[in-house]
């Protein structure tokens, strides 16, 4: 465990190698077999750090471990009028909660890595070597994010995993709508992150410290803030707002839609697995802060559950198989800070584990549906892929399942956990709550039945072998067979799947193929569907490590968690200390009054009913996709108003448009217009003054001083032009004026006696 | 009639002032030379004629001395002579004019 700083290292590793070397030298095979290696290296030593971590006794599974220090102390005065030595280490903690998320990075994306060799195996050389430095670079932040043991370390993990989520968005960068997606990503996450920096500052001037563990403690021995909004509280809302940013929560989440004309498997790893799960993550590290604050608690559930139920919704109505998913997931993330907000930090991370499994695997078929369609993403032109794709299917199929929360997949056990803690604090947003769940099993299904059932709405193939031109004709021109070939919401998704710079060579690759003309939907080679597989199987099983006590499990999971949101009574020493961790006691038993005992019945019974209501959804949208196509249709026509503010997401980008992005093109302006006439004025007018004193000053310096110059060497000029004649270079001369002047001072002297 | 020191320093005027119409009009630097010679002893002849006189014997060394050192002067005069005639092929004074402005 000592060696977990090796963890996030070697991805960095593999990041330096394919970003120094790789772009220039290395084949795409060579580039992609790097970057998996270290990957696969990383998920060793995490197994490994993990496993040692499991041997420890429950209290004692924190492991600092400090590489060096970053910043020397220097006194810096914080806000109780003392002066405190700021001084930060490097350094990583292993403790439950990072266990478990260096867990889902590695093997994540250690799959996801060998997929994307699949994925990108016709990009060109150096593009490959530039994705894979990409992603491991990325893979080498998160990790520094969630290993590190102090809010400086985690907020270089935090800023380098937008650096690479820009980076990878606007990967196909010679596609405008991608590099605009990806400023919009990266813009965006700073809003968020000015948030995270003021709490940090904000942390520091209160307690001193940066260190995770000493602030817990010395937040632990601080009043809950149930009364009024405290500095806690400030604290805790500032976090909020860089957790909004980074995990795509109102009113932050509109980059995470546009983050899909990124790759699928950048996707996959940083739109739903990992990065936007951040936030989540940084709230639970947090968990003790936040527990003390109350009202940003209330407000992080609001939000959550408000972000879930409005991306939900307008999931129902997109068409683009990546968009459903990726409002799918800040559904979900929205659940995550739902969970966080009522105070069940572990059932958060809890779905953020399951969550991370299923959304990739979902993520990961998705790509694999788009890379046998030829670059199509638009859902209403597959259909019927299910003979074509069957590995694919059964494995989304079990992701949608686990999603919906279908017993006994994974997504069951971690939305129920929510649920059931939503029920237990604030019945209303457990009833929103349910709603979104409803619609999240509906909203899935139909991106199954468009896509996997019905019939083949896609373009026509050539069956021969050379027919290119055919081929490219069709993979623009729908299908006359498609209903939907010029119908009015089209539009939107229009420039995702015919961007004008196409060119990221799906339209004719995959197993055995190779170059060639369009052959069809086709499932994807080994490496596309081993991860597949690997990811059903987590789906699967990864609900069973919190098989609730109502169920006859031991919910092992939030006691393998507990330890990480609770301030640390075993760490520290002192008398202060014992006072926090008794504090943090009296809390927690508070808190445990506070809650309502509700019977295992109550739970049982809320279980049937989410089962319930997900099962309904999913009837529903069998119903509308599969049995009957045209009663979707007819709603959509009957619903038309409400069909149109779903399908523009709710005018919200519109409406940042309109009023944030257009007023700060207008602040610009202003400013610019008074940075023309005051400040360029100001500068220019003593640009000016300064012409014309040096101009007065040089004249003064042309006639005064250089006059009295020129006439000092006038006269020495004229003196000498008389004088030079006595030197007649003649010894006699001389001697005669020295006779001369012999003579007369004789003369003098004889005479003048 | 005896001789007096008057006698003495007519003779030295006499040959002071032949010594430096010598060096004033002569062109040869030869001449100028011995006419500064002259110059030197009409000096001597005063300083042992008042060295008689005054039966004081340090003006007879002086007039030693002054007979050294106007060897030397002649050595090195004659050595910038010797110089000066392998360049210009000549020794007349007025041709020496390298000196002025």
């Amino acid at each position: 465990m000592k060696y977990i700083w090796l963890i996030p290292l070697l991805p960095g590793l593999g990041a330096a190698i394919n970003g120094l070397l790789g772009i220039r030298y290395f084949s795409r095979k060579a580039s992609g077999a790097i970057a998996c290696t270290m990957m696969l290296a990383a998920l060793g030593l995490s197994l490994v750090a993990f496993w040692q971590m499991l041997g420890l006794p429950a209290d004692a599974r924190g492991v600092d471990v400090v590489v060096a220090q970053w910043i020397p102390s220097i006194p810096l005065a914080t806000s109780n009028g003392q002066v405190g030595m700021f001084g930060v280490p490097w350094g990583y903690r292993l403790d439950p909660l990072s266990g478990m998320m260096i867990l889902v990075v590695t093997g994540i994306g250690t799959l996801i890595h060998v997929y994307s060799t699949a994925y990108m195996a016709d990009e060109p050389r150096g593009g490959v070597a530039r994705f894979f430095c990409y992603l491991n670079l990325f893979c080498f932040f998160m990790l520094n994010l969630v290993l590190g043991d102090n809010f400086l370390v985690m907020f270089v993990g935090w800023e380098g995993v937008g650096l690479c989520s820009y980076l990878l968005i606007g990967y196909w960068y010679e596609k405008k709508s991608a590099s605009d997606a990806g400023k919009k990503a990266f813009i965006t996450n700073r809003i968020g992150d000015w948030g995270f920096v003021l709490g940090v500052f904000l942390i520091y001037s209160t307690f001193g410290t940066l260190d995770f563990r000493a602030v817990q403690n010395a937040a632990a021995t601080m009043p809950v803030e149930a009364m009024h909004f405290g500095v806690l509280s400030f604290i805790c809302l500032f976090l909020f707002v860089g957790a909004t940013g980074k995990s795509a929560q109102i009113p932050l989440f509109v980059w995470l839609p546009d983050a899909m004309e990124g790759p699928t498997p950048v996707s996959a790893l940083i739109h739903a697995a990992t990065m936007v799960t951040a936030g989540v993550y940084m709230l639970g590290r947090n968990a003790v802060l936040f527990s003390h604050a109350p009202y940003v608690m209330t407000i992080v559930a609001i939000v959550g559950v408000l972000t879930a139920l409005m991306a939900a919704t307008i999931g129902l109505v997109q068409y683009d198989i990546k968009r459903v998913l990726a409002y799918s997931t800040v559904s979900q993330l929205g659940y995550m800070f739902t969970a966080m907000g009522v105070g069940a930090f572990s059932a958060g991370a809890f779905h953020l584990m399951t969550h991370a499994f299923f959304k990739a695997l979902l993520f990961l078929g998705s790509g694999s549906v788009i890379h046998a369609m030829g670059g199509e993403q638009d859902m209403r032109k597959m259909g019927g892929l299910k003979k074509y794709l069957p590995v694919t299917f059964a494995t989304m199929m079990v992701g949608t399942l686990a999603i919906s929360g279908i017993i006994p997949l994974s997504g069951f056990f971690s939305k129920d956990e929510i649920l059931f803690q939503a029920f237990v604090h604030n019945k209303v947003v457990w009833v929103v709550a349910v709603i979104t769940a409803a619609m999240t099993a509906f909203y899935m299904w139909r991106l199954m039945s468009m896509t996997f059932f019905g019939g083949y709405n896609g373009p026509a193939w050539e069956t021969s072998s050379h027919a290119a031109v055919a081929t490219a004709a069709a993979h623009h021109v729908p299908h006359p067979a498609d209903p939907h070939a010029h119908g009015q919401a089209h539009k939107d998704d229009h420039e995702v799947s015919h961007g004008p710079a196409d060119t990221h060579g799906h339209d004719d690759h995959g197993g055995g193929h190779g170059h060639g003309p369009w052959h069809g939907p086709h499932e994807s080679p080994t490496p596309m569907t081993f991860p597949l597989m690997a990811l059903a199987v987590g789906a699967i099983v990864a609900g069973l490590v919190g098989v609730p006590i109502a169920m006859g499990g031991s919910n092992a999971i939030e006691k393998f968690l507990e330890p990480s949101f609770t301030a640390s009574e075993s760490a520290v020493a002192g008398e202060g200390a014992a006072k926090g961790a008794e504090a943090s006691a009296e809390a927690a038993s508070a808190e445990h009054e506070a809650e309502p005992h509700v019977s295992v019945n109550v739970e049982r019974g809320l279980m049937l009913f989410s089962l319930f209501v997900a099962i309904c959804g999913i009837a529903v949208a069998h119903k509308f996709y599969v049995k009957n196509p045209e009663i979707s249709d007819g709603l959509a026509e009957q619903w038309a108003g409400a069909h149109k503010v779903l399908s523009n997401k709710y005018y919200v980008d519109e409406a940042y448009d309109a009023t944030v992005i257009s007023g700060t093109f207008a602040a610009g302006k202003g400013l610019w217009t008074v940075d023309r006439n005051v400040v360029d004025g100001v500068v220019n007018g003593s640009g000016w003054i300064t012409i014309i004193s040096a101009w007065f000053s040089g004249l003064t310096d042309r006639t005064v001083v250089d006059g009295l110059v020129n006439l000092v060497g006038r006269i020495c000029e004229e003196g000498s032009f008389w004088f030079r004649k006595i030197q007649t270079g003649l010894v006699q001369n001389y001697a005669l004026l020295m006779l001369f002047g012999v003579f007369a001072f004789v003369s003098i002297y004889l005479f003048m006696r | 009639m005896p001789i007096t020191p008057t006698h003495y320093m007519l003779l030295s005027a006499a040959l002071f002032i032949i010594g430096v119409i010598g060096v004033m009009v002569r062109r040869n630097i030869i001449i100028i030379f011995m006419s500064i010679e002259l110059i030197l002893n009409a000096v001597n002849i005063n300083l042992i004629a008042f060295s008689d006189q005054l039966h004081n014997v340090i003006g007879q060394v002086f007039a030693v001395f002054v007979i050294a050192v106007a060897a030397a002067e002649a050595a090195v005069g004659l050595g910038i002579i010797l110089a000066f005639y392998r360049n210009k092929e000549s020794v007349n004074i007025d041709e020496m004019n390298l000196m002025r402005w």
